[in-house]
């Protein structure tokens, strides 16, 4: 294991923000620790980091009790949301930031920086100073200098967080790439699941300072372990008391053994999917179809359907 | 129209009677035998000591007042402790207090025949009357400039780069030299340069504790006073107009210190 979080707990004047949180994080893996905000996946990073004591429990880092050791002993990189650029250097310096406070020999500075510089396509812009840089360029950088010093770990607090939604799809695929290019050992903050299920190999869902789950992308869609993951991963909607994801709701125009009478309210076509509005005893419920099968019933509001689960849908009984 | 031109004139007249006229007089009395008086003036024994008085004293309370400044901004900005609020009052109370009180409190505490001024006249170190009062009386006065120029900088600078330096390996002196000093760099040239025309100037604190002994305690301002007052106007004109126009060049370095921020 690259990294074993044991039993650790955080307050903040007062108000838990971790509790008896355990996390287990492979070497070599991308992970995502996913949760609302508030959630305290940001607070769990810095403690792995350093940046924050933890009130209790402990953090191994490489087979190391890190626990007590100050973030530039921890050999880990951070890179953080609003990027922490050195402003007073130049894009050069800043990635060789880490290799001169060690006192590397210069020529070997000069090496290793060129070669990350490449990696994060910013050999041309090495001459520049971060506030002539943009967002995305500016996290490359951040990334670029937290690599330099070969971390153990490379931890990341919603890196694409302040990035427009364009740059931040293409940060995110860049990352995926890089990842499998240097294999350290990755875990980045988020709150967007599909950001989450794009990057990660692994996930963990922290909620209200608590471990929900820890899986997979997939495995973790299809077998959530609660109705909170099951909601934070993906739409879903409840039909007779138990919660489904809408496109695993059967929309037939007679009635089926197992289906409930329904009556559409609205019909919204989003290009491929077609989103369908219905009210089953009082309740709204909806389902996502595809254009082809929508077409086929020929819906409209005011139409009676019959709506089921298909038959290996997995479902939840529905709290809340 | 009518009233903005008037302001204007009001604005001008004001400035005009209460500082230009009084400086200008004063460099035009300086210079209205020429030049050669005014260098015969500057050059005589005291006054060359004075100019050597005040230097020291005002670098001595620059370098103290820097090394504050920087430690007490931190403090404030970066640390939470009991008693913050408290340190920050008092790094103002400079700024509330006569400079003639700061001299007769600091002839309380470290006068001969006070405790502490006695045992450190026992020990050598004479205070009142001598350099280190002057000093002391020069860095109660100038405290709160450094700092206060520092503080707000550094609350914009942020944590986030210094515990990225920390993260990358930089021990808490590394990270202070290449990120914190250079991210507050013209704040503290700012307030270093404040400080020093404020030192350069001071009168009445400085007055009190040196004792005004001509040749030994005197500095560049008390010497234009003392020569004022035996009537020797030339040299009392010659070293205001040296006073002037260091605080000239300080103002300007201000000016060009400041947009940079």
């Amino acid at each position: 294991m690259a990294i074993e979080v044991r039993d650790v707990t955080k307050s903040f004047g007062g108000t838990p923000v971790l509790r008896d949180v355990s996390v287990d994080i492979g070497s070599g893996s991308l992970t995502a620790l996913l949760g609302p905000s508030g959630g305290g996946k940001s607070t769990l990073l810095r403690i792995i980091a350093g940046l924050e004591q933890p009130d209790t429990g402990t953090v191994v880092i490489s087979g190391v009790d890190a626990t007590r050791l100050s973030p530039q002993r921890r050999n880990v990189g951070f890179v953080f949301q609003h990027y922490a650029a050195f402003k007073h250097l130049t894009v050069r310096r800043n990635v060789a930031f880490g290799l001169e406070v060690r006192k590397r020999p210069k020529a070997q500075v000069r090496r290793r920086v060129a070669e990350l510089l490449e990696l994060v396509h910013l050999e041309q812009l090495a001459d520049r100073y971060p506030a002539q840089l943009s967002g995305g360029q500016r996290q490359r950088m951040a990334l670029a200098r937290a690599l330099a010093v070969e971390p153990e770990v490379l931890l990341l607090d919603e890196p694409f967080g302040a990035l427009d939604a364009q740059v931040r799809k293409e940060l995110r695929t860049w990352l995926r790439r890089l990842h499998d290019e240097v294999h350290v050992t990755t875990v980045f903050v988020t709150h967007d699941q599909e950001e989450a299920m794009d990057v990660a190999d692994e996930i963990v869902v922290l909620a209200d300072g608590v471990v929900e789950q820890v899986g997979s992308p997939h495995e973790m869609y299809d077998n959530p372990a609660n109705p909170f993951v099951m909601s934070f991963l993906g739409p879903v909607t409840r039909l007779d008391g138990r919660l489904v994801r809408p496109h695993d709701i059967e929309v037939c125009a007679a009635e089926q053994p197992g289906s409930s009478a329904a009556t559409v309210t609205r019909v919204v076509r989003l290009g491929f999917e077609v989103r369908v509005e219905t009210r089953v005893a009082g309740q709204d419920v909806w389902a996502q179809l595809t254009r082809g099968s929508a077409d086929h019933l020929r819906l409209d509001p005011g139409d009676t359907v019959y709506l089921r689960p298909v038959s290996n849908a997995r479902t939840l009984a529905g709290s809340g | 129209m009518v009233t903005r031109y008037s302001l204007r004139v009001l604005a001008l007249g004001y400035l005009l009677f209460l500082l230009v006229l009084p400086v200008g007089l004063i460099a035009w009395r300086t210079f209205a035998r020429g030049l050669a008086p005014v260098l015969t003036a500057l050059t005589s024994p005291s006054a060359v000591h004075a100019f050597e008085v005040t230097l020291s004293v005002a670098s001595w309370a620059v370098v103290a007042n820097t090394i504050f400044g920087i430690g007490a901004a931190i403090l404030l900005v970066r640390h939470r402790f009991p008693g913050k609020r408290i340190l920050g009052a008092l790094i103002d109370l400079p700024l509330a207090v006569s400079p003639v009180v700061v001299g007769l409190a600091l002839i309380l505490v470290y006068g001969r025949f006070a405790p502490a001024g006695g045992w450190l006249e026992r020990h050598g170190l004479q205070v009142i009357f001598s350099l280190p009062g002057m000093v002391l009386a020069t860095v109660f006065v100038s405290l709160p400039l450094v700092v206060r120029a520092i503080v707000p900088v550094l609350e914009e600078l942020g944590e986030e780069q210094e515990q990225a330096a920390h993260t990358l390996g930089a021990t808490g002196w590394q990270t202070f030299r290449r990120i914190t000093i250079p991210g507050i760099r013209w704040a503290l040239a700012y307030g270093v340069v404040l400080c020093l025309a404020r030192a350069l100037g001071e009168y009445g604190a400085v007055a009190v504790v040196s004792g005004r002994l001509v040749g030994q305690t005197q500095t560049l301002t008390l010497f234009v006073e003392e020569r004022f007052q035996n009537f020797d106007q030339p040299a009392a004109f010659a070293a205001a107009t040296a006073l002037a126009l260091m605080a000239v060049v300080t103002l300007l370095l201000t000016k060009f210190l400041r947009p940079k921020d």
